[in-house]
């Protein structure tokens, strides 16, 4: 198999062991992937299954150390230095001594837009996740939904046509979870990005997705790559039909079968 | 939550405890100054009653320990009585120790964070500098002061270097350790956000690093500036410097001048005081441009 020129993310036979004083550590072995433009593509299974380590592979922050990757047709690492993606981590990793709109500007700084420009894209992306008047407050008084709201805005303030979340919202409760989960959702429709989105809840991930890839641990693997059926247009209530229940349904037997309960 | 209150949460708890202070130092004085007192009117084969052998410890010339008054009276007499010119005005001498000092915990400061930076960024600096630098403290400064005003001193370096070079000495180290644990504090994913940004070094320092390291940085600084005056002082004990807070120290010890001693050693624990508060005001400052919680 040859990578698909024209895959946003293209991965064969894709491994990372890590050496541990323990012995080496399967983190990942075997990924066959191929992500294309405009998909919106969830990564989904329990603890230790690779999920977090094949995004941060994308991202150039860990090296494989099997199988090849492509990411818009170059290897990571030069895809990194010309800043193809954005990255939202676990927590909002905002700067505490920068306000809001100083955060969003530290791309724009480190790659060095114009003053009028930095002020024009950070007016933008505040608009796309709902903080417009909220940029000049300091990251400690805003409420960690609004926190992980301005994290996706400073990963958008650029223009890296490729977004990889890794739990983005993990740590938020549930209703403010859905709000912006519906809110990504629009966001999505709006940009025309590719999406990479790391998650351990089901119904986040069918809710989401395009694509939805079952993932499991020991070694971190691929057990199943379901296509959503799902329109594009998903209002909340789609959580309550038949056929989002089935893909979820799809989902969990995947999750199961790929897990071992004897331990 | 209350209302903060200045006389009830400060200054009665601070007064409280100088209160208690003092008692105690004058019962001490009375106490260690009595057997002068007794010796004296036992050679002149005289009975001493207690009330003039109390009064009588708290107005002696070379005392013991000297009463708290006549300590204050003694600065009193040598800041506000004589001009800061003068060789017998404690300010004048106070000055003398404090350039010395502010020159050696500027100069230990700029060494301490380049250190820091350099120990940060480099490896082998960091495998190969950071033995040496706690090995540099475990050496007497005492022992190590007159060696550094020879050795200058033949190199045609006198004066207020010297000095302020032994408040480097002891200053910069506190400056190294802070700045190192500060440029580090850093969190995993604040760094890897300035990688996936493809950020240059220079720019993860300024916008990462730097910013993470000041509260790290201030709290060295005050250790620092407390130290270089310690530094200072010392610098001059050793050295037969004639002027300086040290100098007076050491005067007053050859001549049995406690009160003297005593004045010099209040002046130096205030210096150090105000110094340190000096920091402290930098710091809250600092905090607050940089948007902190109040």
């Amino acid at each position: 198999m040859t990578s698909n020129p024209a895959s946003v993310v293209s991965a064969r036979n894709l491994g990372l062991t890590f050496e541990t004083s323990d012995g080496p550590v399967n983190a990942l072995t075997g990924v066959n992937l191929d992500v294309d433009k405009g998909d919106f593509v969830s990564f989904i299974g329990p603890s230790g299954c690779g999920k977090t380590t094949f995004l941060r592979i994308i991202a150039d922050l860990e090296k494989p150390t099997a199988g090849t990757i492509a990411v818009n047709g170059m290897t990571p690492e030069e895809a990194r230095r010309r800043r193809a993606y954005g990255y939202v981590f676990q927590a909002a990793a905002l700067y505490p001594w920068r306000t809001i709109e100083k955060n969003i500007a530290l791309p724009l700084e480190i790659m060095g837009y114009s003053r009028e420009e930095q002020k024009a894209r950070i007016e933008r992306t505040l608009e796309l996740v709902n903080l417009s008047g909220f940029g000049k407050k300091y990251p400690w008084q805003l409420s960690g939904g609004m926190q992980q709201r301005a994290s996706i805005a400073r990963a958008l303030a650029f223009d890296a046509d490729l977004l990889l979340m890794d739990e983005p919202f993990g740590a938020l409760d549930e209703i403010v979870r859905d709000h912006l989960n519906e809110q990504l959702l629009k966001l999505w429709a709006r940009t025309d990005k590719t999406i990479c989105f790391v998650t351990h809840s089901i119904p986040e991930a069918v809710y989401l997705s395009t694509k939805i890839i079952v993932m499991s641990p020991r070694p971190g693997r691929v057990t199943d790559v379901i296509e959503s059926t799902l329109p594009k247009e998903r209002p909340l209530g789609i959580r309550e039909t038949p056929e989002f229940l089935e893909i979820a349904h799809r989902v969990r037997e995947g999750l199961r079968a790929g897990h071992s309960y004897d331990e | 939550m209350h209302k903060q209150s200045l006389l009830r949460d400060k200054l009665l708890p601070i007064c409280t405890v100088v209160a208690f202070l003092i008692a105690v130092w004058y019962v001490a004085a009375v106490f260690l100054n009595a057997p002068f007192e007794r010796d004296t009117a036992a050679r002149a084969g005289t009975e001493i009653a207690f009330s003039d052998l109390v009064r009588n410890t708290m107005a002696q010339e070379r005392p013991v320990l000297p009463a708290p008054h006549q300590v204050v009276a003694e600065i009193w007499d040598t800041t506000a009585n004589k001009a800061i010119t003068s060789k017998r005005s404690l300010v004048y001498h106070a000055w003398i120790t404090l350039s010395a000092t502010l020159l050696g915990f500027g100069i230990g400061a700029a060494l301490g964070i380049l250190l820091a930076v350099g120990i940060v960024h480099n490896r082998a600096m960091d495998r190969s500098l950071m033995p040496w630098v706690i090995a540099s403290q475990t050496i007497p400064i005492l022992a190590i002061a007159p060696m550094i005003i020879v050795v200058l001193n033949a190199i045609g370096i006198a004066g207020l270097l010297p000095k302020a070079l032994i408040s480097t000495y002891l200053s910069f180290f506190p400056v190294v350790v802070g700045m190192v644990k500060g440029l580090r504090s850093p969190e995993a994913i604040q760094l890897d956000l300035m990688h996936t940004y493809n950020a240059s070094q220079a720019q993860t320092f300024w916008k990462l690093r730097w910013p993470s390291s000041m509260p790290y940085l201030f709290t060295s600084l005050k250790v620092a500036v407390a130290i270089s005056l310690v530094g200072a002082i010392v610098g001059e004990l050793p050295t037969g410097a004639v002027a300086g807070l040290g100098a007076r120290l050491l005067a007053g010890s050859y001549y049995g001048q406690t009160v003297q001693i005593w004045a010099a050693l209040f002046m130096a624990a205030a210096l150090a005081a105000v110094l340190v508060m000096i920091v402290g005001a930098a710091h809250t400052a600092v905090l607050k441009r940089m948007g902190a919680k109040p």
